[in-house]
C-alpha cells in the first residue's frame, strides 16, 4: 500500500512515523520533528560510548544476516592508524523487498542521520551510499536531502557521498559492493580478511543496511532500553522492523511490527489474506533467498530471527512473497531459479554452472520434458552449490529449490507425468 | 580533453568543457581515479545514449585505465547501454513477485503497443526498447515499471496506453 495510509492498529510505528509526511523530508521538516538531535547527542559522547549505546539495544542487521550492529561497530580498529570508511548498502534488489526504498523516500533525513552517527562511532571520515542504479526517485530526494544537510553543517567533518549502482543483484553482497565502489566488477571478496581489517580501498570499513541505521537515532534518543522492550518472542531480536509484504495479498505494502509479531496477523489482519475465493498456499519471509514455507509453518511463524528459523526459513530482509492456491509453485521456483542465474557473478563455478543449470532443469520439467530423475538431480545439484562458494548467491538459489521440492513435491510430480498441477494462472 | 589519442577523426569526444568540470568534482569524492569508473560511465551514458567502443575508451584515457578494463567493467552491469536504444527506454519487473501478479502481461501489452514486438528490440520508429528486468525493489507495487528515469508502480495492462501515450 502506498502512502500517506493510515498505520494499522498492531503496527508499531517509529522508523516509519513520517512515511507519507512530504515536509519530514526536508532538513527543516527533519528538525522540527526532533530529527538531528540523536547526532547532536553522539557526536557529544565518545565514539565507544555511541557503540555500546548500540550494542546494549540489541539492535541486528536488518540487511538480511542479523549480525549484531554494535558488534560489528566494535570490531573496527581501536587505534587508528588509517581512514576508517562507512558503507551504506542502498543496493536494496531482494526479491521481495522493498523496505530501504520506502525509508530513503520519505525519511532521507533518517538514512542521513543514522549515517553520521555510525561514521562517528567507527571514526570515519567518509560514508559512501550506495543506492542502486534504478532507485532513480529515492536517489533525488536523497541527494536533495544531503545537499540541505550539508549546507545546514550537521555532519561536521564526516563526508558522506552518494554512489550509483548499475544494475547488479550481486552489488547488495558487501564486499561486491566495496568492488563497485572501487570502480570494478561486482565480484565478492573472498573473507577474511573482514571488512573491518581490508574493506573499502584495503581500508577499515563498516557496511550498514539502510534500515539498520535509520533505526539509530531512535535508539540513542529514547535509549538501549526502551529499543529492547520492543520485543514479543526472544529477547535476542528486538526493536521494529519493516516488512514488505508483496504477491498475492489484498493490501501489500510494508508494515512495522515489533520483533516476535505473527506472520498469519501480518498477513490476514493487515494485508486482507490472499484474494477473494483464493487460500494462501505458501509464503516465502524473508526475500527470494530463504526457503519456502508451506501455510502450515506460515500461520505458525513468529516474525523475529529465532522464530522463522525454528519454522525453517529466515527471516532475513524481512521480504515477504504470497502464493495463493492459483500459483504453480514450480513455474515460480523456476522464476527464482533463473534471477540468480542472471544475477551470478560467475566467479564460483559451482554457482555458475549451477544456477544455469538449476533453471535449465526447471524449464525443461514445465516443458512436460522432466525425467524422473530430475528431482534427485536438482537436490543432488543444490547441495553441490551450498555453502562451496564465496558469496551466498548460490546457497540462495538453492534455498527455494530444496524447500520447494520438499514441499510441493506433488507439483513437480504432476509435471513429470504430463500434468500441469495448476491450472488456473494468476493473469 | 587531450586530442592526442586517436578515437578517430570524428569523434567529439565526451570529456570536455563544462563535463570535464563536473568530472573533476566527481573525482574528489574518491581516493582513487579508478573509483570514479561508474559515475563516469553515467555520465558518458547520459550524453551520448549508450557506452560505445570509442566512448570507453575516452573514459578509459580519462582515468587512466585501459579500454580492456573499462569493458570488463561495463558488461558486468546491465544498466550501461552497449548499443543505441529507443528514445524510451522500459524496463519492466518480471521477477516471481510481480509475475504472479501478472507481470507478464504488461510486458506483453507494452510489446504490442509500441510496435517494439521483441524484448530488447527497438521499435521501428526509434522510440521505444522494452526490456525484462530482474526486480525493480518495488515489489509491492506490482507491476513496477521504469519509463526512463521515471518510476512508474502498480502498472496493469489497462494502464499501458496511457503510458504509451504520454512517452510517445
Amino acid at each position: 500500500m502506498g502512502y500517506p495510509h493510515k498505520p494499522h492498529p498492531k503496527e508499531t510505528v517509529v522508523l516509519s512515523q513520517h512515511f507519507g509526511d512530504v515536509e519530514a523530508r526536508t532538513h527543516k521538516g527533519w528538525v522540527k520533528r526532533g530529527g538531528y538531535e540523536a547526532l547532536a547527542q553522539a557526536l557529544k559522547l565518545e565514539p565507544a560510548a555511541v557503540t555500546d549505546v548500540v550494542k546494549e539495544s540489541g539492535l541486528r542487521g536488518r540487511g538480511g544476516a542479523g549480525f549484531p550492529t554494535g558488534l560489528k561497530w566494535s570490531f573496527m580498529p581501536k587505534e587508528k592508524k588509517r581512514p576508517h570508511y562507512l558503507c551504506v548498502n542502498a543496493d536494496e534488489s531482494e526479491p521481495g523487498t522493498f523496505k530501504d526504498r520506502e525509508i530513503m523516500r520519505w525519511t532521507p533525513h533518517a538514512l542521513l542521520e543514522g549515517t553520521a552517527i555510525a561514521a562517528h562511532a567507527i571514526r570515519a571520515e567518509v560514508a559512501y551510499i550506495y543506492i542502486r542504479g534504478e532507485f532513480t526517485e529515492p536517489w533525488t530526494i536523497i541527494e536533495r536531502a544531503l545537499a540541505e544537510a550539508n549546507a545546514a553543517g550537521v555532519f561536521g567533518t564526516i563526508k558522506v557521498y552518494l554512489h550509483r549502482g548499475a544494475g547488479a543483484y550481486i552489488c547488495g553482497e558487501e564486499t561486491a559492493l566495496m568492488n563497485s565502489i572501487e570502480g570494478k566488477r561486482g565480484n565478492p571478496r573472498i573473507k577474511p580478511p573482514f571488512p573491518a581489517a581490508a574493506g573499502l580501498f584495503g581500508m577499515p570499513t563498516t557496511i550498514n543496511n539502510v534500515e539498520t541505521l535509520a533505526a539509530v537515532p531512535h535508539i540513542l534518543t529514547r535509549g538501549a532500553a526502551w529499543y529492547k522492550g520492543l520485543c514479543l518472542s526472544n529477547p535476542k531480536s528486538t526493536g521494529t522492523k519493516l516488512f514488505s509484504v508483496c504477491g498475492n495479498v489484498q493490501r501489500p505494502g510494508n508494515y512495522e511490527v515489533t520483533m516476535g509479531f505473527p506472520l498469519k496477523d501480518l498477513l490476514y489482519d493487515m494485508c486482507g489474506g490472499p484474494p477473494a475465493g483464493r487460500t494462501l498456499k505458501a509464503c516465502i519471509p524473508g526475500g527470494s533467498s530463504v526457503p519456502i514455507l508451506t501455510r502450515e509453518e506460515t500461520e505458525a511463524c513468529l516474525l523475529d530471527y529465532e522464530g522463522v528459523v525454528e519454522k525453517g526459513s529466515m527471516l532475513g530482509s524481512g521480504g515477504v512473497i504470497v502464493f495463493d492456491d492459483s500459483a504453480d509453485m514450480v513455474y515460480q521456483i523456476m522464476r527464482l531459479a533463473r534471477f540468480y542465474a542472471h544475477e551470478s557473478c560467475a566467479q564460483c563455478t559451482q554457482c555458475r554452472e549451477g544456477t544455469a543449470w538449476t533453471t535449465k532443469i526447471m524449464e525443461r520439467i514445465l516443458a512436460g520434458q522432466g525425467k524422473t530423475k530430475d528431482l534427485d538431480l536438482l537436490l543432488d545439484l543444490s547441495e553441490n552449490m551450498t555453502g562451496k562458494t564465496i558469496c551466498v548467491l548460490s546457497d540462495s538459489c538453492a534455498a527455494p529449490v530444496v524447500s520447494g521440492i520438499k514441499k510441493f513435491r506433488g507439483e513437480f510430480e504432476a509435471y513429470l507425468a504430463g500434468k500441469r498441477p495448476v491450472p488456473v494462472m494468476v493473469s | 580533453m587531450t586530442q592526442s589519442v586517436s578515437h578517430g577523426e570524428d569523434y567529439q569526444p565526451v570529456f570536455d568543457g563544462k563535463i570535464m568540470d563536473e568530472l573533476q568534482t566527481v573525482l574528489q569524492r574518491y581516493p582513487t581515479k579508478q573509483a570514479a569508473l561508474l559515475p563516469t560511465l553515467w555520465i558518458a551514458q547520459r550524453e551520448h545514449g549508450w557506452i560505445s567502443d570509442r566512448i570507453m575508451a575516452e573514459v578509459a584515457e580519462v582515468l587512466g585505465l585501459t579500454p580492456a578494463y573499462v569493458k570488463g567493467v561495463v558488461t558486468f552491469y546491465t544498466m550501461y547501454h552497449q548499443h543505441p536504444v529507443g528514445k524510451n527506454f522500459v524496463q519492466v519487473c518480471t521477477t516471481s513477485p510481480c509475475n504472479i501478479c501478472g507481470a507478464e502481461a504488461v510486458m506483453k501489452a507494452l510489446l504490442e503497443q509500441t510496435g517494439a514486438q521483441d524484448a530488447g528490440a527497438t521499435s521501428a520508429d526509434g522510440k521505444w526498447t522494452i526490456v525484462e528486468v530482474e526486480c525493480l525493489g518495488a515489489c509491492g507495487f506490482a507491476t513496477p515499471v521504469l519509463v526512463n528515469d521515471d518510476f512508474l508502480e502498480s502498472v496493469t495492462p489497462e494502464k499501458v496506453p496511457e503510458i504509451v501515450k504520454k512517452y510517445r
